[in-house]
C-alpha cells in the first residue's frame, strides 16, 4: 500500500463527494417509494436511464440546452410514475412482488433503450462538459458540482415539504397507516399518484445528471442497483436526507479505497458498509 | 415419496440418455442441452427460494463462481474438465453459505432485503473478478479444454452431462420437498417466526438449502464454461441468470418441486423461437411482459393451477388413522420444578417491558397469569419460548437455561404455546399444521407417525373433519383449537396458552375450559394467560399478576383478584379517597 499525493487524495474524495451526490440524487425516489408507499421500484434505475437517453437525444439532435430538457423530462416522468402507481394500486400489489414486476418493467425499458439507441456507448457533448472552476490546486467540474447542488435542493425541499406543509404532514400520516388516514378524511390514492409521481420525476431529474457526465449503455443500468440501495436504506427507508448523507458518505468512502488500494475493491465498499449497519442498527430499514 | 414419481424417474432418464444414439442433427442436442440447462437453474433456485420464499437475486453471482472456477482450473491450470465441476460446485456452495452466514443472521431480514443484497453481490464478485488477474478483463478462452467422449458427438456429450446433472438435481428437489427439510422450508416460507418456535432450526436449514443451491448452480456454471468455450465477466454477472430462473419457477410453480422445470421448458422454447428470428431484445421484452403478467393474473404458475384443478375433480386422499400417542414422560415428580425464570429484563427501544421478573411454574399445576392489557403477559411467553432474548435473566426448563440456545431448542427440551391472534401456516391444511408440530416439537417423530397423532388430536379438539381445509377456511373458533391441537401435536411438558378464549362465546367457553383441564391430565403443565376471571378461577391452582413488566401479586387465586393493588391495576385508582 502506498500513500498518494495531497492534491491525488483531494481530487479523488472530491469527485468521491460528486458521485456520493449523484448516489443520493437516484436514491432520493427509491427512498420515498420503498418507505412511504411499500413500492420497491427496481426500474426506478431504468427510468433514469430512460431520462438520460432522452437528454441526450433532445440536447443532441434538436440542440436544446440539457438543463432544459427536465422541463419536458420531468411532467412527463411524472406521468409514468402516476400510471405505475395506478397499476399497483388496482392489483393491490405486495411490497415483494413489487420488486417482481419492477424488475419486469426494467427489463422493457432496457429493451426498448436498446431498440432505439443500440447497445453502443453513448456520451453527450453538451456545452458544459469542459467548464471546469479552479479552487487551489483542485478542480471542480461544472456538471458534477450541477448535480451535487441539484441533490441538496431536492432533498432538502423534499424534507421541508413532508416536515412543514399540510400536504407533507398528510402524506406522512398515509404513510403510516393508509386506512386510517383515509378514515380522517385525507385523500390517500390522490396523495400516493403524486407521491409516485414525484419518485420518478426525481428518477428523471437523476438521468438528466447522469447523461451530463456519464458514457451510457443499457448494460450500465443495473450496475447502479446495488450501491443505491445501499445509500436508501443506510439512510433510512422515507427519509430524504437519507439517501444523500449516506450516498455522500459511501462515495468519499469509495474514493478513499480506490486511492489507497486497488480500484477493483470498491464495489465491495457500499456492501460491507450495508451490511455493518444493518447488523449494528437493527430494526431501523 | 411417490412410487409414481421414483417410476417416471427410472424410466424416463435412461430413455433420454439414449436420444444421442439417434444420431440426430447438433442443432437439436444444443437446444435439449440448453433445456435442461435452465431446468438445472431454476430447480436449484427453487430449493432456497421457492420453497422458503426467500427470493435469491444472485443467483447468477453463484453459477459465475461456477464457470470462472472451471475456466481457471481448466483453461489456465490445464486441469481435465470433469474433474473441475465438484469443485466448481463446492467453491460456489462456499461462497453461498459464507453470504448467508452472514445475512440469515441479520434480525429481521425481510425477503426484499434479501433480494437487493443477492442482486447486489452479484454485480461485486463481477467487477472483483474483471479487475483481478482471475479474468482481468479479456476473458477466457477454453476452447482448447478436451471435452470427454461421453456420447458420440461434442454436443451429445454435452448433453448427457447436464442431463445427468439435471436428474440430479430434480430428485434432490424431489427429496428435499418429501423429507423433513422441506417441511421446515415450507414453514419458514409461511411464518418465519412460528417455525423457530415450534422446533425448526430456521438458520441451518436457511443455511443448508442455500448450500445445495449454490452447488449445483456452480456445477451447471463449470459446463456452460466449456460449452460456451469463452466466457467474459459481462456476459456472465449480468441479470439474465436471476431473471430467467425468477420467471421460470414462478411461471412453472414454485411450491412445485417440478415448476420450475415447467417453466424452463416453457421459457427456454420461447426465448430460442424468438433468438432463432433474430430478435433477441424483443425476445427479453416479452419476458419482462410475461413476468409483469403471471405475477400479476397467475401467482400460483403453471403448474400450480393445474394440480388446483385436478385436486379439485379427483377424490379427496384418505385420510391418515389417528393414533393416541403414548403418553408424556415423566422426568420429574409432580409438584417439583418445572421452569424458573430468573431476574428477566426485557427491553424494547424506550418501553421496558418486563423488568427483573422471577417466577417459578411447577410440574402439573395450571398456573395463571394475568395483568392489563400492556403489562407484560406476551412479552413473558415470548422470551420462554426463546423468540425474544432478554437483556438479562435466565429461564431454566429442567435445569437446563435456554437463552444461550437457539430459540428452535425450546419446542425440542418440551415447549409449547398457542398464540393470542392464531398463526397457522396460511398454505398448508390443518392436518398439515398439526403434523409439522408434531415432526419438530419434543418428540421429533417421522412424518407418518407426526400425521396419526396429529389426526388424533384433531379428533380430541373437534377439528377432524376439517383436516383437509385451510386455514382461512376456518372460523375463529376453529382456529384458536387448531392453534391447541398443534400445541398438544409437539407433546410439549409445558403449555403456554396465550389468552386462548378471546373472542369466543360462553359455550365455547365451556368446552375450551374443558379442553384445558384434559391437556394437564393427560400429562402437560398449563400457563394460562387470561382475562377471563370465570375461567382463570375454574382452573387455576396459583395465579401470578403482572403489571409494567412487574410481578404485583401471587399466590391462591381468590386471594389475589382481592388484592387492593391488583384490583386498581386493572380498573384504576379511584378518583375521590374514602368513598
Amino acid at each position: 500500500m502506498q500513500m498518494p499525493s495531497l492534491e491525488l487524495l483531494g481530487q479523488s474524495l472530491l469527485s468521491g463527494l460528486f458521485i456520493g451526490g449523484l448516489y443520493g440524487l437516484l436514491g432520493l425516489g427509491l427512498s420515498l417509494s420503498w418507505g412511504m408507499l411499500r413500492q420497491i421500484n427496481l426500474a426506478h434505475f431504468a427510468l433514469a436511464f430512460l431520462g438520460a437517453y432522452l437528454t441526450y437525444q433532445l440536447s443532441e439532435h434538436f440542440k436544446l440546452d440539457p438543463f432544459l430538457t427536465m422541463l419536458i423530462i420531468v411532467p412527463g416522468f411524472f406521468l409514468i410514475g402516476m400510471a405505475m402507481h395506478w397499476m399497483f394500486a388496482k392489483f393491490k400489489v405486495t411490497p415483494f412482488n413489487s420488486l417482481l414486476v419492477t424488475f419486469g418493467l426494467a427489463v422493457i425499458i432496457e429493451s426498448l433503450i436498446q431498440w432505439i439507441w443500440s447497445a453502443d456507448y453513448r456520451k453527450l457533448e453538451s456545452p458544459y462538459s469542459d467548464i471546469k472552476f479552479q479552487v487551489g490546486k483542485l478542480f471542480l467540474p461544472l456538471p458534477e458540482l450541477m448535480t451535487l447542488l441539484i441533490a441538496i435542493a431536492l432533498s432538502i425541499a423534499t424534507w421541508a415539504l413532508l416536515r412543514y406543509t399540510h400536504l407533507g404532514k398528510a402524506m406522512r400520516a398515509m404513510s403510516e397507516n393508509p386506512k386510517m388516514a383515509s378514515a380522517f378524511g385525507i385523500n390517500e390514492p390522490m396523495l400516493a399518484l403524486l407521491l409516485s409521481g414525484a419518485a420518478s420525476a426525481f428518477a428523471g431529474v437523476a438521468g438528466a445528471c447522469l447523461a451530463l457526465s456519464f458514457t451510457l449503455a443499457p448494460s450500465q443500468i443495473y450496475a447502479w442497483v446495488g450501491v443505491v440501495f445501499s445509500a436508501v436504506m443506510i439512510g433510512g427507508l422515507g427519509n430524504p436526507l437519507g439517501p444523500l448523507v449516506a450516498g455522500i458518505v459511501i462515495g468519499l468512502s469509495e474514493a478513499a479505497t480506490m486511492a489507497v488500494t486497488a480500484p477493483a475493491w470498491a464495489p465491495l465498499v457500499s456492501f460491507s458498509l450495508l451490511i455493518a449497519v444493518l447488523l449494528l442498527r437493527p430494526g431501523k430499514v | 415419496m411417490d412410487r409414481r414419481v421414483i417410476a417416471a424417474f427410472v424410466v424416463l432418464v435412461p430413455l433420454l440418455a439414449a436420444v444421442p444414439l439417434l444420431k440426430l442433427p447438433a442443432f437439436y442436442e444444443t437446444f435439449l442441452y440448453l433445456v435442461l440447462h435452465w431446468i438445472v437453474l431454476a430447480t436449484s433456485w427453487n430449493i432456497l427460494s421457492g420453497y422458503s420464499g426467500y427470493f435469491s437475486f444472485g443467483h447468477g453471482a453463484f453459477f459465475g463462481v461456477g464457470i470462472y472456477t472451471t475456466a481457471v482450473l481448466s483453461g489456465k491450470l490445464d486441469w481435465p474438465f470433469l474433474s473441475t465441476l465438484p469443485v466448481a460446485a463446492l467453491v460456489a456452495a462456499v461462497f453461498g453459505v459464507g453470504l448467508g452466514a452472514i445475512v440469515f443472521r441479520l434480525p429481521r431480514l425481510r425477503g426484499e432485503l434479501f433480494g437487493l443484497l443477492t442482486l447486489a453481490i452479484t454485480f461485486v464478485i463481477g467487477t472483483i473478478i474483471l479487475n483481478t488477474p482471475i479474468d482481468g478483463g479479456p476473458g477466457v478462452y477454453l476452447s482448447a479444454v478436451p471435452v470427454p467422449a461421453i456420447g458420440p458427438t461434442p454436443s451429445g456429450s454435452f448433453y448427457l452431462i447436464i442431463l445427468a446433472l439435471a436428474a440430479l438435481v430434480l430428485w434432490v428437489a424431489y427429496w428435499i420437498y418429501t423429507a423433513r427439510l422441506g417441511s421446515g422450508l415450507f414453514a419458514i416460507h409461511d411464518d418465519e417466526d412460528v417455525a423457530e418456535v415450534q422446533g425448526v432450526p430456521t438458520y441451518r436449514y436457511k443455511l443448508i438449502a442455500f448450500g445445495i443451491s449454490c452447488a449445483f448452480a456452480g456445477m451447471a456454471g463449470g459446463i456452460h464454461s466449456v460449452f460456451v468455450s469463452y466466457v467474459t465477466v459481462g456476459e456472465v454477472f449480468n441479470i439474465v441468470v436471476p431473471l430467467n430462473v425468477v420467471l421460470m419457477s414462478v411461471l412453472g410453480g414454485s411450491r412445485h418441486w417440478f415448476g420450475p422445470a415447467v417453466g424452463a421448458t416453457v421459457i427456454t422454447a420461447l426465448l430460442y423461437a424468438f433468438t432463432a428470428g433474430d430478435f433477441a431484445v424483443a425476445g427479453r421484452a416479452a419476458i419482462g411482459f410475461i413476468l409483469i403478467a403471471v405475477i400479476l393474473f397467475m401467482p400460483q404458475g403453471i403448474l400450480g393451477q393445474l394440480l388446483r384443478y385436478w385436486r379439485k375433480r379427483a377424490a379427496p386422499k384418505p385420510l391418515p388413522q389417528p393414533l393416541p400417542p403414548p403418553p408424556i414422560p415423566r422426568t420429574g415428580q409432580s409438584g417439583e420444578l418445572i421452569l424458573s425464570v430468573e431476574g428477566v429484563t426485557k427491553q424494547f427501544t424506550g418501553v421496558r417491558a418486563l423488568s427483573d421478573v422471577t417466577l417459578q411454574v411447577h410440574r402439573g399445576e395450571i398456573l395463571g397469569l394475568v395483568g392489563p392489557n400492556g403489562s407484560g403477559k406476551s412479552t413473558m411467553v415470548n422470551v420462554i419460548t426463546g423468540l425474544y432474548k432478554p437483556e438479562a435473566g435466565r429461564v431454566v426448563f429442567n435445569g437446563t437455561d435456554l437463552i444461550p440456545l437457539p430459540s428452535f431448542q425450546a419446542a425440542h427440551a418440551g415447549i409449547a404455546r398457542t398464540y393470542q391472534i392464531p398463526r397457522p401456516f396460511a398454505s398448508l391444511t390443518v392436518l398439515e399444521n398439526a403434523t409439522l408440530a408434531g415432526m419438530f416439537g419434543g418428540r421429533q417423530l417421522s412424518r407418518s407417525q407426526a400425521e396419526r397423532q396429529a389426526m388424533h388430536w384433531l379428533e380430541f379438539v373437534g377439528l377432524a373433519e376439517r383436516a383437509g381445509a385451510l386455514p382461512t377456511e376456518l372460523n375463529l373458533h376453529q382456529r384458536k383449537f387448531l392453534e391447541l391441537a398443534r400445541a398438544l401435536a409437539s407433546a410439549p411438558q409445558l403449555v403456554l396458552l396465550d389468552e386462548v378464549l378471546a373472542g369466543l362465546t360462553p359455550s365455547e367457553i365451556n368446552s375450551a375450559i374443558t379442553l384445558v383441564r384434559e391437556i394437564r391430565n393427560r400429562g402437560s403443565t398449563v400457563v394460562f394467560i387470561e382475562h377471563n376471571m370465570r375461567a382463570v378461577l375454574e382452573l387455576c391452582e396459583r395465579l401470578i399478576v403482572l403489571n409494567y413488566g412487574q410481578i404485583i401479586a401471587s399466590g391462591d387465586p381468590r386471594k389475589v383478584i382481592a388484592d387492593p393493588e391488583v384490583i386498581s391495576a386493572y380498573l384504576g385508582t379511584p378518583h375521590e379517597t374514602g368513598r
